[in-house]
C-alpha cells in the first residue's frame, strides 16, 4: 500500500506526465473546456425560461417533470444515444456527444432550482414592487433575480461540479480530458495512472466548488441573512445528486 | 378625489362577490378608514384603486379620470402604497428602498438623495439608518421606512393596508400619532385599511364600515358613527362601549358648559350656601367677571356675613376647551366633587360635571 502511494507520488513528480498534448496540463485544459462550455450552454438555455416561469409562478409541474427526467436518464446512456446521432450529423466523435450528455446533465437542476428560487421570492416583495409602479420586467430584474441570486448561483455551482465529475466520460468517446488517464490506465492495467486520474478529477471538482464559493462570497449579497421574511431559501430543493 | 361607483369584484371560481356594488367617495386631503371583519373585502377594495386587482364591474376614478385609462405602472407611481407585510427589499439599503419610486421616475441622483434625507427626517428615522439593511431594523423602524418609501415621490394619494398591523400596541400608538402629525403637515388623501375599530376611530376623518361581501354598512365621521350607528351590525362592530369611545372625540369646546357653584365677590354667605345646595357641593368658587379668584369650603364661612376676606384656594386641575370629554371625565372623577373647571388661559369659561359628561355618553 505504501509502495502504491509512493508510486502515485512519483507519477505526479515525473515532469513528462505534466507536459505535452497528453500531459496533465493539456488534459486538465480539455476537461475544463468541455465542462465550462456545457455548463454555460445549459445555463443560457435553462435560466431564461426558468426565470420567466418563476416570475409568473406557473409551471411548477414542468419544473418537477424536467428534473425527474434528468434524474432518470444516466449520462452514460445519453452519450451512447448521442454518439450515432452525432456521427450521422457529421459532428464526429468526442466533443459533441460528450457536450450533449453534460448539457443534459446540467440543465434540469439549473432549471428547477432557478424556477423554485424565483417562484419562492416573498410575494409581499413582489406586491410591494408592483404596487410602487415597477413594470413586470423591472420586478424580475430589480427584485426577483437579486433576491433569488444565492439560489441561482447555488444551482449553477451544483451543476458545474457534477459536470466536472461526469466529464470524465468524454474519454470513452475519444475526447480528451482527465478521464483519459483513467480509461488509458485501465487499458494498460496501470493502476497508478488510474488512481492519479481519479485524484485529478476529484481535485478539479473541489476546485470548482471552491471557486464558486469564493465568487458567491464576493459578488452575491447574502439575502438569506438580510431577508425580512425569514427562511426565504430554507425550503428550496438542492439539486438532486446525479447517479 | 377618488370615486368608486357601483364597484363589484367577483374572484374567479367564487360564487359570492368579495365586493358588491360599492359606492364610495373620498375627498382630497381626508383620511378615510375602511374597517370591517376579516374577509369583508377591505384589501380587495384598496387594491382596486391602484389596479393590483381589476374590478369585475363598476368604475373607479381619480380626479374624474377613470383609472383604467392609464397604464397600471404609471398609475401606481402616482399613488403611495404601504402593504401590511411592509415588503421592504431585503437586498437594498434603507436609502435604496426609500428611493425606489424616484428612481423609477428617473429623478437625478442629487434630487433623490435630498428627498431621501428629507423623508428620513419626516418619518423620524436617523440618518445613520439609511445605510442599513431592512433586517437590521426594529419592527417600528421598518414600518417607518415603508411609509417613507410610499411618500417618496410625494404622491397626493396614499393607500395603506393595515400599516401598523405588524407592531406591538405601544409602537402602534406611537406610529398612529406620527401619521396624524404627518397628515397635518402633508394633507394627503389617505385610504387606510384596518380591522381595529379603535384605530379607525383614532385616524379616520371618515370611517367606512364594511360587512362580509363588501357591503357598505355606514360611512360617516367617527363621532357620528358612535352617536348614531346606522344598524345593529354597526352598533355591534363598534362595541358596547361606544359611548365611552365617543368621549375621546368630543372636545369640551363642542358642548355647553355650566356656570357651576360660583358667586361674585361680596355675595353674602346665605346666598353662597344656597348656590352650594343647588349644585350639591360643600364648596363655592368666587368669580369676578371672567376671572376665577379661587374656591372655599362651606365650613370656612361659619360666622361670616359675606364671602369677602376668606382665603381662597386655587384650582389645580384646569381643563381647556381643546381637551376631550375623556380628559374632562378623568379630571372630574378625580376631584372629589365630580366637577372640573375649564379655562381659556386665565379666562374662566365654566364648569363641567360628571353628570353632564354621562349625558353625552347615553345620547
Ligand atoms: N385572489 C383571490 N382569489 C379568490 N378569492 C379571493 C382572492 N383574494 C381575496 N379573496 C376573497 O375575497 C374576500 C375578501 O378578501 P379581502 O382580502 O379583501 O379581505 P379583507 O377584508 O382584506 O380581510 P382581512 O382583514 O382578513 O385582510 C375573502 O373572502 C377572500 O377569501
Ligand atoms: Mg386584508
Amino acid at each position: 500500500m505504501i509502495d502504491f502511494l509512493g508510486d502515485v507520488v512519483a507519477w505526479f513528480l515525473d515532469p513528462a506526465h505534466w507536459l505535452g498534448s497528453g500531459g496533465i496540463l493539456g488534459r486538465t485544459w480539455e476537461h475544463v473546456q468541455i465542462s465550462a462550455f456545457s455548463t454555460v450552454a445549459a445555463a443560457l438555455v435553462a435560466l431564461p425560461p426558468a426565470i420567466w416561469m418563476g416570475h409568473r409562478r406557473r409551471g411548477g409541474i414542468v419544473a418537477v417533470a424536467v428534473v425527474n427526467i434528468g434524474r432518470a436518464i444516466p449520462s452514460f446512456a445519453i452519450i451512447a444515444l448521442a454518439l450515432p446521432i452525432s456521427i450521422r450529423l457529421g459532428l464526429g466523435l468526442g466533443f459533441w456527444p460528450t457536450f450533449l450528455a453534460l448539457f443534459a446533465l446540467a440543465l434540469p437542476p439549473m432549471f428547477t432550482n432557478t424556477y423554485t428560487g424565483i417562484a419562492e421570492v416573498d410575494p409581499a416583495l413582489v406586491e410591494a414592487a408592483r404596487g410602487m409602479g415597477m413594470t413586470e420586467s423591472q420586478i424580475t430584474t430589480r427584485v426577483e433575480i437579486p433576491v433569488a441570486a444565492p439560489v441561482i448561483v447555488t444551482a449553477i455551482r451544483v451543476s458545474a461540479v457534477q459536470v466536472v465529475a461526469t466529464a470524465t466520460l468524454a474519454a470513452l468517446v475519444a475526447w480528451g480530458g482527465l478521464g483519459r488517464f483513467i480509461i488509458d490506465g485501465f487499458a494498460i492495467q496501470d493502476n497508478v495512472m488510474v488512481f492519479a486520474g481519479g485524484l485529478l478529477v476529484a481535485g478539479l471538482a473541489i476546485a470548482t466548488e471552491l471557486g464558486f464559493a469564493a465568487f458567491e462570497r464576493r459578488f452575491v449579497p447574502s439575502t438569506a441573512s438580510r431577508s425580512t421574511s425569514e427562511d426565504l431559501l430554507a425550503d428550496v430543493t438542492v439539486a438532486p445528486q446525479h447517479g | 378625489m377618488i370615486e368608486l361607483t357601483e364597484v363589484t369584484k367577483r374572484f374567479r371560481g367564487t360564487r359570492a362577490p368579495a365586493v358588491d356594488h360599492l359606492t364610495l367617495t373620498i375627498t382630497d386631503g381626508e383620511v378615510v378608514v375602511l374597517v370591517g371583519p376579516s374577509g369583508c373585502g377591505k384589501t380587495t377594495t384598496l387594491k382596486m384603486i391602484n389596479r393590483l386587482i381589476e374590478p369585475t364591474s363598476g368604475t373607479i376614478s381619480i380626479d374624474g379620470v377613470d383609472v383604467t385609462g392609464l397604464e397600471p405602472h404609471e398609475l401606481r407611481r402616482g399613488i403611495g402604497y404601504v402593504i401590511q407585510q411592509i415588503g421592504l427589499f431585503p437586498h437594498r439599503t434603507v436609502r435604496e428602498n426609500i428611493a425606489t419610486v424616484p428612481r423609477l421616475l428617473g429623478w437625478e441622483q442629487a434630487r433623490v438623495e435630498r428627498r431621501v434625507r428629507e423623508l428620513a427626517e419626516i418619518t423620524d428615522l436617523g440618518a445613520d439608518m439609511l445605510d442599513r439593511y431592512p433586517s437590521e431594523l426594529s419592527g417600528g423602524q421598518r414600518q417607518r421606512v415603508g411609509v417613507a418609501r410610499a411618500l417618496a415621490a410625494d404622491p397626493p394619494i396614499l393607500l395603506m393596508d393595515e400599516p401598523f398591523g405588524a407592531v406591538d400596541p405601544i409602537v402602534r400608538a406611537k406610529l398612529q400619532d406620527e401619521l396624524l402629525e404627518l397628515q397635518r403637515r402633508l394633507h394627503k388623501t389617505i385610504v387606510l385599511v384596518t380591522h381595529d375599530i379603535d384605530e379607525a376611530i383614532r385616524l379616520g376623518d371618515r370611517v367606512a364600515i364594511l360587512s362580509v361581501g363588501g357591503h357598505l354598512e355606514q360611512y360617516a365621521p367617527p363621532e357620528e358613527l358612535l352617536r348614531a350607528p346606522a344598524n345593529d351590525f354597526v352598533a355591534d362592530f363598534l362595541g358596547s362601549d361606544r359611548g365611552i369611545k365617543r368621549l375621546s372625540l368630543i372636545r369640551i369646546a363642542d358642548i355647553d358648559l355650566e356656570p357651576g357653584p360660583v358667586v361674585p365677590p361680596g355675595t353674602d354667605v346665605e346666598r353662597a350656601r344656597a348656590v352650594m345646595a343647588e349644585y350639591d357641593t360643600d364648596w363655592v368658587a368666587v368669580v369676578e367677571g371672567d376671572r376665577m379668584l379661587g374656591w372655599v369650603t362651606d365650613d370656612r364661612l361659619d360666622g361670616r356675613s359675606t364671602i369677602d376676606g376668606v382665603d381662597l384656594e386655587p384650582f389645580l386641575t384646569r381643563l381647556t376647551p381643546d381637551d376631550t370629554l375623556e380628559e374632562a371625565l378623568d379630571a372630574a372623577i378625580s376631584s372629589h366633587t365630580a366637577i372640573a373647571a375649564v379655562f381659556d388661559d386665565e379666562r374662566f369659561l365654566g364648569m363641567i360635571t360628571v353628570e353632564r359628561i354621562s349625558r353625552e355618553i347615553v345620547r
